[in-house]
């Protein structure tokens, strides 16, 4: 029995099978409608996300199953004090696989410890979210058709972001990827992630200000940078408009480039960006049903 | 000069840091064994200045000497049997520890999940780094010699 806990819990072979079944799932969905009749899908939500909850909910019914979980701490057992290990016992014997989402980092691999079923990390505070780099590099591949020699700017709170750090820690593992770092002084890519990128001799560069590279790009990751983030708000006003995408910024990219973002968005891409046809964060979106549905027919060996 | 007698079966410690040696004993639990243990503290060393070291007299297949690679590789353990020394054994960071430390996350399942047991991986032996099995903080140099 499989789980997974991170994105590189998957070798990059067993990823090329996982996206070409997505693949096959976004082109014949109609074949698939009927693999999981029958089984159930736990959605353990120890915190609200109503995104990643609702994306596994639309993946398993659009596959045939059933979902029952909950979706934060207070409509659970864990509000009566339960353990991670003793609540995922019982959900074993209800439901045939499960999506965990946990404030506390660590807690959906001590349940798959304990697990007679397989477990997905949901998210786990601010270490992992395997499901949304699968996303994210599902969206690369399915829209440039490989996910090798790219230059990809990721943008915002590169310090925080763990979005960013997974995307980086599963693109490394490709050939003749070039990162271009663009934030603010204050939220720069933690040094274990630069020097990781020394040893394997990796390209990257740093900037502050976004225009300067935009017709370098392949890809713009984009995060949001968080006012709270910022030491003093004199910083803030100062910095917050280099990492507003718009349509000016846009001109200076090229025609292929394509803009990516985790999503939710706040401000820090505007809406006039959205009709541009290089912003694919809404396919995106799409690509995580996708993605999710190819994981619950892996990790249930449906496929 | 103090002096202890040889001991039969078991191990000898020795270059252990001086002041470490109940540190050693209360991780290996020699509490918990029903066995001779000397505890010399502030030996003279040429090597050190000053040292510690134990002798535990025991069935040596008691011992799990793992840890103590983890604490100090540079102690030099002893295997005796019928009062020689038949055996130094090298120490190897082990691959995994458990509740020999504690993670410090406040972010971290074990910091809520008291029955939790404490696990460490070794995640780069070149620099002795070693990080929590659940949220993979790591654990510090400087909190580990505290």
């Amino acid at each position: 029995m499989r789980h997974l806990m991170s994105p590189l819990d998957f070798t990059t072979e067993e990823l090329d099978r996982l996206f070409d079944l997505a693949n096959d799932i976004e082109r014949t969905p109609g074949k698939y409608a009927h693999s999981c009749d029958g089984r159930i899908l736990a959605t353990c939500f120890y915190e609200p996300s109503t995104r990643t909850r609702l994306s596994f909910e639309s993946a398993m019914t659009r596959l045939g199953g059933q979902v029952i979980g909950f979706s934060d701490a207070a409509s659970s057992s864990a509000s009566k004090g339960e353990s991670v290990s003793d609540t995922i016992r019982i959900i074993s014997c209800y439901a045939d696989i499960c999506a965990m989402r946990h404030p506390k980092e660590g807690a959906p691999m001590v349940a798959a410890e304990k697990s007679e079923i397989p477990v997905i990390n949901a998210g786990d505070g601010g270490h992992q979210h395997p499901t949304q780099t699968l996303t994210d590099l599902l969206t690369i591949r399915s829209l440039k058709g490989r996910l090798d020699h790219f230059t990809i700017g990721l943008c915002g709170d590169l310090k925080f972001g763990r979005t960013v750090h997974s995307l980086i820690n599963a693109l490394v593992r490709y050939e003749g990827i070039r990162f271009v770092f663009i934030s603010p002084e204050e939220l720069r890519v933690p040094d274990y992630i630069t020097d990781m990128l020394k040893e394997k001799q990796i390209p990257y560069e740093e900037v502050i200000r976004l225009e300067n590279v935009m017709p370098d790009l392949d890809f713009l990751y984009m995060t949001r940078v968080q006012k709270e983030r910022f030491f003093n708000e004199e910083d803030y006003i100062r910095l917050k408009d280099f990492y507003i995408l718009d349509t000016a910024k846009m001109a200076l990219a090229r025609k292929d480039m394509l803009v990516l973002h985790p999503l939710p968005r706040v401000n820090e891409i505007s809406v006039e960006v959205d009709d541009d046809p290089r912003a694919a964060y809404f396919r995106q979106a799409r690509y995580g049903v996708y993605v999710r549905m190819a994981l619950i027919l892996t990790l249930l060996n449906i496929i | 000069m103090l002096n202890v007698g040889k001991i039969e079966e078991g191990f000898v410690l020795d270059h252990i840091k001086a002041g470490k040696s109940l540190d050693i004993y209360e991780h290996l639990q020699l509490d918990k064994l029903d066995c001779t243990v000397a505890i010399i503290k502030n030996a003279r060393s040429d090597k050190m200045g000053k040292k510690d070291i134990l002798k535990v007299e025991c069935d040596i297949d008691m011992l799990d000497l793992d840890v103590l690679a983890y604490i100090d590789h540079n102690i030099t353990v002893n295997v005796i049997k019928n009062g020689e020394i038949v055996e130094k054994k090298e120490l190897i960071l082990p691959r995994q520890i458990k509740n020999v430390i504690k993670c410090r996350n406040p972010r971290c399942i074990t910091s809520i999940e008291q029955e939790l047991p404490h696990i460490f991986c070794l995640a780069d032996a070149e620099r002795e780094v070693y990080r929590c099995k659940y949220c993979e903080e790591k654990y510090t140099e400087s909190a580990k010699h505290r």
